[in-house]
């Protein structure tokens, strides 16, 4: 084996079980289903199919960052601007679409396009000076929460024409409520797993965030690579505005102060490497589920919020040891 | 290979004893929190955050109110203030959990009309505390200070302490748009006899009610008018941080610092002379009291309406006359923190 290693997905191991062992995934999807048995067991009222519902409504929002941040780690780079984006791409939805009278659509569409923006903003800072991910979008974090607030007054903008929310809207299915926007947020998931897994423009993300170097010797075009990834994670972030907006119903400047870190926890958690080149979008999922799965079942068991962050940390640490520990195993 | 499939079953191991040790934690916080149960009743309360005293002291008083009611409280928090998206949530969660009632201290005041709207749609008793929602009857009822009088009441003590004096007036607000401090400093202004603009006012800073904020803002203020005599504060951490930038230019003499909360910090720092009155407010009553609505709703079916006012007191050692106020010893005696 050469002394970098290959994305884990390419080691092709002997049988189906050694193959699922080490795929990053499956230690978080043990976690969760323990969770889930757990809080089935201690609460009357998780295990059901609204709740269920409800726990992916309640992390869209953050679970559509953490696809655009999974992005952008898996080339070792981070973005602690997601947060501070979508709330400005929300508050361009809301304002121009309530306020200066767009086209609803128009105002989607604009709004896509801010975030987008920002987001080829980052890359091309990243890639062409270079800089480091971490100081440039903590710049851009404060310069979107400042724009955010300048452009919105501090006001919050209600009285939104209806398609602006109608993501947030529930249709049947059985018994159980489902809005329309969890399932824009697992179209995602699914969308960017089958590009990250079965494309070539897949192969050569993982080859980036594994060696830029050896990816470019390989012919990779790794600086259109990565300039596109990062516009193209601020896209989903646009998309995560309108998530955000058809779940509160209204344009709030404060929010997604801390989904940043939120969007992190949940890429961490769901056994992608802060390290590159490593990982799983699905993975994301299950980690911005194990999240919304402890806070909602806490909640049922009346347990006080702060348990949550608590525990919360404690999964971080430890997921971050997981990956450290098999990644020195693994050379 | 081998040492591969051996690492992984390792991280399976490490993930598994992850996920025991966070259950674990959950088992020992739930074993803290329970015990507070009775009848079935379960009654919600979400404040803004779960660290600043105030809410610390709204949750006491919640639950001794549960205990003496016979319900059970299940409390949760925003992440900061200003997290509509936490409250939200919350408030989701707690309609699932089968909740008769939810008390809410909202973070953003129309953000979160829409979520209430919901649970009342579902045969939720909601109550506001301490700040109202935008429209107000978003909730069934309020339970509050009236914060238009706490500030009139230390705009009055400062217009008397001032006695005729030429007044350079500094006010340390909250943040724009939110409606506890725009009460406040209206409130102020009104009692202390000047309009909104007038020259007297000669800086007014932002502070979010913190005191990191509130001395840098106070510093600023300073920078642009060395002759400030009168500041107003949004509330005491505000306060103590004007007091230490007032300090550090050796003028905390000969500035008046009037603030509102009466926090048991705060109301310590009246007696010691940093702050010269305070409104104090009291958060255990409007959280005792809301629980009591959602036990009497959950008894009898009557959901409590409109809004209660839960009294303000102006507490100052160095009284003036014409103005009702009460001495530190009784401050501190109901402070809260």
């Amino acid at each position: 084996m050469t002394a970098t290693p290959l994305p884990y997905e390419q080691l092709k191991g002997p049988t189906t079980v050694r193959r699922l062992l080490t795929t990053p995934t499956t230690g978080p999807l043990v976690a969760l289903l323990l969770a889930c048995v757990f809080f089935s067991l201690t609460t009357e009222q998780f295990l059901s199919g609204g709740n269920f519902s409800l726990i992916v409504q309640q992390v869209m929002v953050v679970g559509t960052l953490a696809i655009g941040q999974t992005l952008i780690i898996l080339t070792a780079g981070i973005d602690l601007s997601c947060g501070a984006v979508m709330a400005f791409g929300s508050i361009v939805i809301a304002k121009t679409a309530a306020e200066s009278g767009l086209p609803p659509l128009v105002a989607i569409a604009l709004g896509l396009a801010v975030c987008a923006g920002f987001g080829l903003v980052n890359g091309l800072l990243v890639q062409l000076i270079p800089l480091p991910p971490f100081i440039v979008t903590l710049g851009m974090l404060n310069v979107a929460f400042a724009l955010t607030h300048i452009y919105s007054a501090e006001q919050t903008i209600t009285n939104l024409p209806g398609p602006l929310t109608a993501l947030g809207e529930t249709f049947p299915l059985g018994n159980t409520d489902i809005t329309y926007g969890s399932l824009v947020t697992i179209a995602l998931f699914l969308v960017f797993a089958y590009a990250l897994s079965s494309t070539s423009w897949g192969r050569h993300v993982y080859a980036l965030g594994n060696s830029p170097e050896a990816a470019r010797l390989n012919g990779i075009r790794t600086s259109r690579l990565t300039i596109g990834l990062y516009t193209l994670a601020g896209a989903v972030y646009g998309i995560a505005a309108l998530l955000l907006i058809s779940r509160t119903g209204v344009g709030d400047p404060q929010a997604g102060q801390t989904d940043n870190l939120d969007s992190i926890t949940a890429v961490v958690l769901g056994g992608t490497s802060l390290f590159g080149g490593r990982g799983a979008v699905l993975g994301t999922f299950i980690g911005v589920l194990i999240v919304g799965v402890f806070r909602n079942g806490l909640q049922l068991m009346g347990v006080a919020s702060i348990y949550q962050t608590l525990i919360t940390g404690v999964l971080v640490i430890l997921a971050v040891t997981v990956d450290q520990i098999s990644r020195k195993k693994a050379r | 290979m081998l040492r591969r499939s051996r690492s992984a079953f390792a991280s399976i191991g490490f993930t598994a004893l992850a996920a025991v040790s966070a259950l674990t934690l959950t088992a020992c916080g739930s074993g803290a929190q329970g015990g507070s149960g009775g009848n079935g009743v379960k009654v919600g309360l979400i404040t803004k955050t779960d660290t600043n005293p105030f809410f610390v002291k709204m949750k006491e008083g919640a639950e001794q109110a549960a205990k003496d009611n016979g319900v059970e409280l299940v409390s949760a928090a925003g992440k900061f203030d200003g997290d509509n998206a936490g409250q939200v949530t919350a408030i989701e969660n707690m309609v699932n959990s089968g909740v008769k009632g939810i008390l809410i201290t909202p973070n953003d005041s129309k953000a979160i009309v829409p979520a209430l709207e919901k649970a009342r749609a579902k045969g939720v008793l909601v109550i506001a505390l301490d700040s109202p929602t935008d429209p107000q009857d978003a909730t069934d009822a309020l339970f509050a200070t009236d914060n238009v009088k706490a500030g009139e009441l230390i705009g009055q003590y400062a217009k008397a302490a001032m006695a005729g004096k030429e007044a350079k007036i500094a006010t340390l607000d909250l943040a724009p748009g939110v409606a506890v401090g725009v009460q406040r400093h209206q409130g102020f202004l009104k009692g202390f006899g000047v309009a909104e603009g007038d020259p007297s006012i000669v800086c007014m800073q932002d502070t979010g009610g913190d005191q990191a904020k509130g001395q840098t803002a106070m510093e600023n203020c300073l920078q642009k008018s060395a002759d400030i005599n009168v500041v107003y504060t949004i509330n005491e951490p505000a306060a103590l941080g004007a007091y230490t930038a007032l300090k550090a230019k050796g003028l905390e003499k000969k500035v008046l610092v009037v603030s509102v909360d009466g926090g048991c910090t705060g109301t310590k720092a009246v007696k010691e002379g940093k702050i010269a009155a305070t409104s104090q407010q009291y958060p255990l009553q409007m959280a005792s009291q809301g629980v009591k609505a959602v036990a009497d709703f959950a008894k009898n079916g009557k959901k409590a309406s409109g809004y209660t006012d839960t009294g303000v007191t102006l507490v100052t050692d160095a009284a003036k006359t014409g103005v009702d106020s009460k001495d530190t010893a009784y401050g501190l005696e109901k402070c809260w923190g």
